[in-house]
């Protein structure tokens, strides 16, 4: 019962996730991204993650993927150059799935992690404090890192899209 | 009867409660309607629809009261919307267009599974928390499953293709997201509060409630009256999730014909203004059981002291039964509801709305500044005085 679900959430993921890529209309790639985040959140909450679960949905299903629908709207969605999928992208996109995996696998089997993802075995009750105590603890680094990051990355916004002069104005 | 349903396949019990839910928040939120028209009526001094009857009713002592209530034009209204021939434009998405108003109704109707609404006692005289599906992280499930309304607002104008529906849906999808975060830092001091050192970390929105219930002067006090800011922001922010008067930029009749749902008609627009009604009972619910104490009648009375008491009025052991300590916690709790509501109607017709970069500036300047500062505030004070 538990294998059936679980290949089905993955098979309905994956197959959203691809249609995230290959969409023609923009609308659809941001809904197929929408239901691939759906089907994520269904494969935490099989593994009892119910607070990434629902903190997935809540910040990219209820706002990010909203955000990008905005921003689709304002642009239009008929609007810029159709992309192409090229040999040398395909090539690349292999490459890096390849590396993700290997990694994921590396950190899995061998154990590099000291204390792994708190979640496995974990009662409901208690997972929410479990993840406030490793974040404030074995992930503080990683989290505050993760945090400064952001912050250049916001930074970095507000200086790219500040018009100098009116006649340089681009859509 | 309870045996039984424990009984039935897990499966077979979603299903059912899926559709009491169903049962009992569609034609209130109906009925939420005809409320507002009426509302509306008293506060501009007119009488409101109190003309509709069936003709067989007509002999019959009392239907008077109900005609004059306007009970007869909620059943005209909702069969005309059945009835109602429903053009599709030529120019729109179908896809998304059909789509919309369903995924304004999933949400809605999904939220009110983990909103508690009542309780009975235990044995050891404790009190039993009544929900749907009680989750730990309650209030984040609310938010998370509620924010997925957006899309019916962005689907609904993008599908119209059409200028007003656009704008509207352009305007919405800001909006709420402008807002979702003022509401969010506002519920924080409360679990903040109620996560006591030492108590197993927990989200549920029933342990508010509990924690509102407890003996003494500060157990006792509701959190309205210990943190008015966070009661304030969550309301305001509600009325703008929620898309009410001031805030009703997606909808906007005045200067966008009608918003997101111009294109729309018959059932399918009717669909959308339930799903409304249902947003703010689940947000008055919520408000209630954060700030107002949840099934408690009275501050400082809880719901247990009350059934004591009525038990020993009455000398009856009936009010300890848990059905009727149940229903006298339901009750409770849906006249928070009501008088919630009330308000919300209250507002529409009182304020004028707020042009569009008011809302914006509302929402980041002003409103969100100060969730952060009573967040900064309470965090400081509840570590000084949990310590």
């Amino acid at each position: 019962m538990e294998q059936i679900a679980f290949a089905s959430i993955a098979a309905f993921t994956l197959a959203c996730a691809l249609g995230v890529v290959l969409a023609k209309n923009t609308v659809n790639g941001a809904m197929c991204l929408l239901l691939c985040l759906a089907g994520v959140a269904g494969l935490f909450i099989q593994l009892h993650a119910y607070l990434l679960a629902f903190l997935l949905v809540l910040v990219y299903a209820g706002a990010v993927v909203a955000l990008f629908l905005f921003i689709i709207m304002l642009l239009g969605a008929h609007g810029g150059q159709p992309w192409r999928f090229r040999a040398f992208q395909a090539f690349a996109g292999v490459v890096a799935a390849a590396l993700l995996i290997t990694g994921l696998d590396m950190i899995s089997l061998r154990g590099k992690t000291d204390a792994g993802p708190p979640v496995a075995g974990a009662g409901v009750g208690s997972s929410l404090k479990l993840y406030a105590d490793q974040l404030f603890t074995t992930y503080l680094l990683p989290v505050e890192v993760m945090g400064f990051l952001l912050l250049v990355a916001m930074l970095g916004v507000i200086v790219l899209s500040r018009r100098p002069t009116e006649g340089e104005a681009t859509e | 009867m309870a045996d039984f349903f424990f009984g039935l396949p897990v499966l077979l019990q979603a299903v059912l409660k899926g559709i009491a839910v169903i049962i009992v928040i569609f034609p209130v939120a109906a009925a939420c309607s005809m409320a507002e028209r009426k509302v509306c009526a008293w506060i501009q001094g007119r009488p409101g629809p109190n003309r509709t009857i069936f003709p067989l009713f007509r002999g019959i002592p009392g239907m008077g009261v109900l005609q004059r209530l306007g009970v007869f034009q909620l059943v005209a209204d909702g069969l005309k919307f059945l009835f109602k021939e429903e053009p599709t434009p030529g120019h729109v998405n179908k896809l998304y267009y059909t789509l919309a108003p369903v995924i304004a109704m999933v949400p809605a109707f999904t939220t009110v599974t983990v909103v508690p609404f009542g309780a009975y006692l235990g044995s050891a005289g404790s009190v039993v928390p009544l929900s749907l599906a009680n989750l730990d992280i309650g209030i984040l499930a609310v938010f998370a499953v509620a924010s997925l309304g957006i899309y019916s607002l962005i689907l609904a104008g993008w599908a119209s293709n059409s200028k007003y529906p656009f704008l509207g849906s352009v305007r919405a999808s800001a909006q709420l997201i402008s807002y979702e975060l003022s509401m969010t830092l506002a519920v924080l001091p409360v679990f903040l509060w109620v996560n006591e050192p030492g108590s197993t970390g927990s989200l549920s929105l029933a342990r508010v409630v509990e924690f509102q219930s407890r003996a003494g002067f500060w157990g006792g006090t509701w959190f309205l009256f210990t943190m008015p800011v966070s009661a304030f922001i969550f309301a305001v922010a509600l009325f703008a999730e929620t898309n009410r008067q001031p805030f009703d930029m997606a909808e906007s009749e005045a200067d966008l014909v009608g918003g997101f749902h111009t294109e729309y008609g018959a059932y399918k627009w009717a669909l959308f203004f339930v799903a409304e009604y249902a947003n703010m009972i689940v947000g008055a619910g919520v408000f209630a059981l954060l700030f107002l104490g949840g099934w408690n009648l009275l501050p400082w009375v809880p719901l247990a002291s009350l059934l004591g008491w009525l038990h020993h009025a009455t000398g009856s052991a009936l009010w300890l039964h848990p059905l009727v300590a149940g229903i006298v916690s339901i009750a409770i709790f849906i006249a928070k509801i009501l008088a919630t509501l009330f308000v919300f109607m209250w507002v529409r017709w009182t304020l004028p709305r707020f042009r569009y970069d008011q809302v914006m500036r509302i929402g980041w300047q002003k409103l969100l500044p100060l969730s952060i500062a009573n967040l900064i505030v309470y965090t400081v004070a509840i570590a000084l005085m949990q310590r």
